[in-house]
């Protein structure tokens, strides 16, 4: 375990109920739902836009498929940061720190949910798409979670591919490929990533600095991550523009697609000036919003091509 | 732990439990047969 966390000395989430205390309720709250909600809908998107057919029924099923294995890396994410869930107010209550769950009964889960996701992928739909699921699900518990969440501020710039995948493996699921097209929903997710998150990390660094998680604003501090957040978030204009370029969307995605990176530019400028957090709360707001929108507008220009038959 | 030491609380618990897996059990059953009648069809 690396040093100068909370993970040093932890030795579980307190006494957990002999009748194995966890219910349904714990179980579906290790899959990270509402995270579920977006990779779901990104993928969703990435198949629909992606050239080729795939029978209606394994179609549902990739989409089962992404949403599970999505969800079996956040059990497992959340059995290895059960010692810092336990002192941050947003995450204290999950059902390991809260002393609901064995940990090794969470671990359990998350690795037979991630087998059972990529088996069923490549046995319904195709190998591609099992293997970048299988890639997201090892890139998000590994290179995230195990490796650069602790050590570095960079960790969510590159541990944010692993929320990248899910159009990705849609797109895979429909074509068998992965295309320049699906590289740069990819891309579009991954440099939303760090304002969002950074926002986020803005009015939640006391609990960030409290579990020792080397957020931007705890070791960089509050004025080089609005820096950051800004210029990030002027990168994403032109790139969300690459569906348009590439020939994936149509001239509709584009005009919407500017407007709504102009504004996210904007709510960045904005947390750049605020001395507060009202901005920063408005920004993380604003950027969920932004990311349904965006590849809704995606669907919307595409969907009379129609990738299900 | 047996179950006349159970609370009720618990014995409701393990219930909802023991549906849930009876459910994804079921419903695993029918993802294979559906994956198998579609793949069957599409060769």
């Amino acid at each position: 375990m690396p040093d100068g966390t909370a993970h040093s000395g932890y030795v579980g989430g307190g006494a957990v109920s002999a009748a194995g205390g966890a219910s349904v309720g714990d179980f579906i709250a290790l899959l990270k739902p509402r995270v579920m909600t977006l990779v779901v809908f990104t993928g969703v998107a990435g198949m629909l836009v992606a050239p080729g057919n795939l029978h209606p029924v394994l179609a549902v099923i990739a989409v089962l498929c992404i949403a599970v294995g999505a969800g079996a890396a956040g059990a497992i994410n959340m059995w290895y940061d059960r010692d810092i869930d336990a002192v941050m107010a947003r995450t204290c209550a999950r059902p390991i720190p809260a002393g609901r769950m064995d940990p090794a009964e969470a671990l359990a889960f998350g690795i037979v949910l991630s087998i059972a996701s990529v088996t069923v992928m490549a046995l319904a739909v195709n190998l591609t798409a099992a293997a970048l699921l299988a890639l997201s699900i090892g890139f998000y518990v590994f290179v995230y979670t195990i490796w650069l969440k602790r050590r570095t501020p960079q960790n969510i710039v590159i541990g944010g591919a692993a929320g990248a995948f899910p159009p990705m493996i849609g797109w895979a699921a429909v074509s068998g490929e992965v295309s320049l097209g699906a590289l740069a929903l990819f891309a579009i997710i991954f440099m939303w990533t760090p304002p969002h998150f950074w926002a986020l990390s803005l009015f939640r660094s006391g609990d960030y600095a409290r579990a020792g998680v080397p957020m931007l604003p705890v070791v960089a501090g509050i004025r080089e991550t609005k820096r950051q957040i800004v210029l990030y978030s002027a990168a994403l204009v032109p790139l969300s523009l690459a569906p348009y370029v590439l020939g994936t969307a149509g001239v509709f995605y584009a005009a919407g697609a500017a407007a709504l990176s102009t504004l996210l530019l904007a709510g960045a400028v904005a947390v750049w000036r605020d001395p507060g957090e009202t901005a920063a709360r408005r920004l993380f707001g604003y950027s969920i919003v932004y990311l349904f929108l965006l590849f809704a507008l995606l669907i919307l220009d595409r969907a009379p091509a129609g990738a299900l038959s | 732990m047996s179950l006349a030491m159970m609370s009720e609380q618990d014995r409701k618990r393990r219930r909802a439990k023991n549906l849930a897996l009876g459910l994804a059990i079921g419903g695993l059953c029918l993802l294979f047969y559906l994956i198998t009648i579609v793949r069957m069809g599409t060769q």
